[in-house]
């Protein structure tokens, strides 16, 4: 019930936004070029600020308030930890040909070059690693192969580790409960001068104790691993039997294709850093171009390369924030608890707002040289050369490490569950 | 040692609602200074008098599996969850009294406990919905037992109570298990913390379980 009330009020309160703002921005506001480009200052704007100001203090908030210790004082902390935040964010840009001398302290510039600067690194991580994750999640070639045997040997192996942790857990019980009976009570050692004492005298049981605390230790560590490999073993044994669908194989084969573009890029990452060559026209153009020249149609390049290209940079965006977003999930929901929640969705937002500011930097390269000097006229003079170098050395740098790590990851498996 | 025996309880609920806090104070008597996450199950050891002064007094003792996790877990968690539901003696329901979402996930934490045992006599489990039904041939004892009181502002103490008084209730089933709720105080600190409610309650089976 409460499932349905929730997604009603979801999806009526989109429609009306984008209702809204579609009837307002179409009709009202954008007529006319100024206020366009007015709004477009005013949004990036506040996006800095929100990026640069608000979350990072809210982080830092939240992260002292989970303290105890510092729980009296948390807003000076806070503060304090958003001025190391600062220092830090204004020390990142010396490394970098971004600073211009003609530009104040607390310019637009500064705050979009530094933001880029991090968002970049953030998106060419990122993409470099699902550049390489994606083939290998969809296709079913670098499956392992999972029996039903396997599985069992591991849960009884589990379940047998878990036993000798009751067995010693059961000692320890007996052993304090005989020790209250006859009268020594085991203090656990407080104080400085408790813990001298503990060094030179100590009741024969409560060393006993000790000892089998730290097997117990060891033990408990060797049951978590024992049970996220299960874990592990029974989400490939899905993926195995999902592959064998047809929406299994459909995905298959596009993985294929995904690993034929991943490969494609990354090879144009290298050319693009050996030769030290800048693109000069985006793709779309490009394409369109050859295919006119090479077919001898006539075709009306600039009008539908304008158009063509505004809808790819779409799909663009649209697709690689929702991967983000997808893989920042995953991430996410497997480290939260109650008390990191807050934290972790400002985080996300802070990586989502650096990561659209650097986006907005990069789809430079994908338009219409035209549209390009819009861009730098509301960006101010950003040295964008420097942004997509940056992005293609990183971009590079994750693919191949994401790579050999997961080929590093993928050798390790199947000799530490086929071993007996 | 072999000769007591050995019961099993599971302590199910929530992430962060305090389950291997109460596991720690009902096992080393002590309140838990540090509480991080349980990752897979970690089980802690009671001995209990079993009919203390009578002459059929027994030693038990009492193994408590606190099983971490979340019911949205993926299935591959929860097929790996399965394999501490087996042979289960009784089972411990931990919710979060400030947390409305952590009570209504007790439904399906219990449902997914007992089906393990349940299946063998052929019952339909429709998905994740209740069902008074399901737990009629249940024989193994339940306790609802939530957590964080002392964070409930006064005033509301009351409504939150008889929320929760009517979600003991539902999972009560007829004559066989009795549930009782019981409320304890986790304070910061080193208070040892006082249970305001001393309560016996009867299994099915031979064996009854004293909390004091």
């Amino acid at each position: 019930m409460s499932f349905l009330v929730d997604s009603s009020i979801m999806i009526t309160s989109q429609i009306l936004f984008f209702g809204f703002g579609w009837l307002f921005f179409m009709r009202q506001l954008f007529k006319d070029y100024e206020s366009r480009y007015f709004h477009w200052k005013m949004n990036l704007c506040v996006i800095l600020l929100i990026l640069v100001f608000m979350v990072p203090f809210y982080i830092g908030y939240f992260i002292v308030s989970n303290i105890r210790l510092l729980h009296k004082q948390r807003l000076l902390f806070s503060c304090l930890l958003w001025l190391t935040f600062m220092y830090f964010f204004w020390k990142l840009g010396d490394p970098f040909p971004i600073l211009s001398p003609k530009h104040g302290i607390l310019s637009i510039e500064q705050l979009i070059s530094r933001v880029g600067v991090i968002g970049v690194t953030l998106m060419a991580l990122l993409s470099g690693f699902g550049a390489v994750n994606c083939p290998y999640t969809y296709m079913s070639y670098f499956l392992r192969n999972v029996t039903d045997t396997d599985i069992l040997a591991l849960e009884r192996r589990l379940l047998q580790t878990m036993d000798m942790i009751i067995s010693k857990k059961k000692r320890m019980a007996m052993t304090r409960r005989t020790m209250f009976q006859k009268g020594e009570v085991h203090n656990k050692p407080s104080g400085f001068w408790g813990m001298i004492k503990s060094v030179t005298t100590s009741a024969p049981g409560s060393e006993n104790l000790t000892l089998i605390q730290q097997e117990v230790d060891a033990l408990e560590e060797l049951s978590r691993q024992l049970f996220l490999e299960t874990a592990d073993l029974y989400a490939t044994k899905e993926r195995i039997e999902y592959s064998k669908t047809f929406k299994g194989k459909y995905f298959n084969f596009l993985g294929y294709f995904f690993s034929i573009y991943c490969v494609w890029k990354i090879f144009m990452a290298t050319i693009n850093i050996v030769f030290d060559r800048v693109g000069k026209t985006d793709p779309v153009t490009r394409g369109i171009e050859i295919t006119v020249n090479y077919l001898g149609i006539q075709f009306d390049v600039k009008f539908w390369s304008q158009h063509i290209s505004f809808i790819l940079v779409g799909i663009i965006i649209v697709t690689s924030i929702r991967g983000l977003l997808i893989t920042l999930t995953k991430f996410f929901y497997a480290i939260s608890s109650s008390k990191s929640s807050n934290v972790i969705v400002l985080l996300l937002a802070q990586i989502m707002g650096m990561y659209f500011v650097s986006s907005v930097l990069l789809i430079r390269m994908s338009m219409p040289l035209e549209y390009r000097t819009i861009v730098t006229e509301v960006l101010g003079e950003l040295q964008f050369n420097f942004y997509h170098r940056w992005f293609d050395v990183i971009f590079l740098v994750s693919a191949l490490s994401s790579i050999l790590f997961l080929y590093l990851a993928h050798k390790q498996a199947p000799e530490k569950h086929m071993a007996p | 040692m072999a000769s007591l025996d050995r019961v099993k309880v599971l302590v199910l609920g929530d992430s962060g609602v305090g389950k291997s806090s109460l596991v720690h104070l009902l096992c080393q008597n002590q309140v838990l200074g540090n509480p991080s996450w349980t990752v897979g199950c970690s089980v802690d050891v009671r001995v209990h008098d079993y009919k203390e002064g009578t002459p059929e007094e027994k030693t038990y003792y009492i193994e408590l599996w606190d099983v971490g996790g979340s019911v949205g877990s993926a299935s591959s968690v929860k097929s790996t969850r399965a394999v501490f539901y087996n042979s289960v003696n009784g089972i411990i329901l931990v919710h979060d009294l400030t947390n409305k979402k952590s009570s209504q996930n007790l439904y399906r934490w219990s449902l997914e406990a007992l089906n393990r045992d349940l299946v063998p006599t052929g019952v339909l489990v429709t998905n994740g919905d209740y069902d008074r039904e399901q737990f009629a041939d249940n024989q193994i004892p339940l306790l609802v037992i939530g957590t964080k009181l002392d964070q409930i502002h006064e005033t509301k103490r009351h409504e939150v109570l008889t929320r929760t008084a009517f979600l003991a209730e539902d999972f009560n089933a007829e004559e066989i298990n009795l549930v009782i709720e019981k409320r304890y105080f986790l304070r910061d600190g080193n208070q040892i913390p006082g249970f305001p409610d001393r309560k016996r309650f009867g299994g099915g089976s031979l064996k009854s379980l004293h909390y004091d």
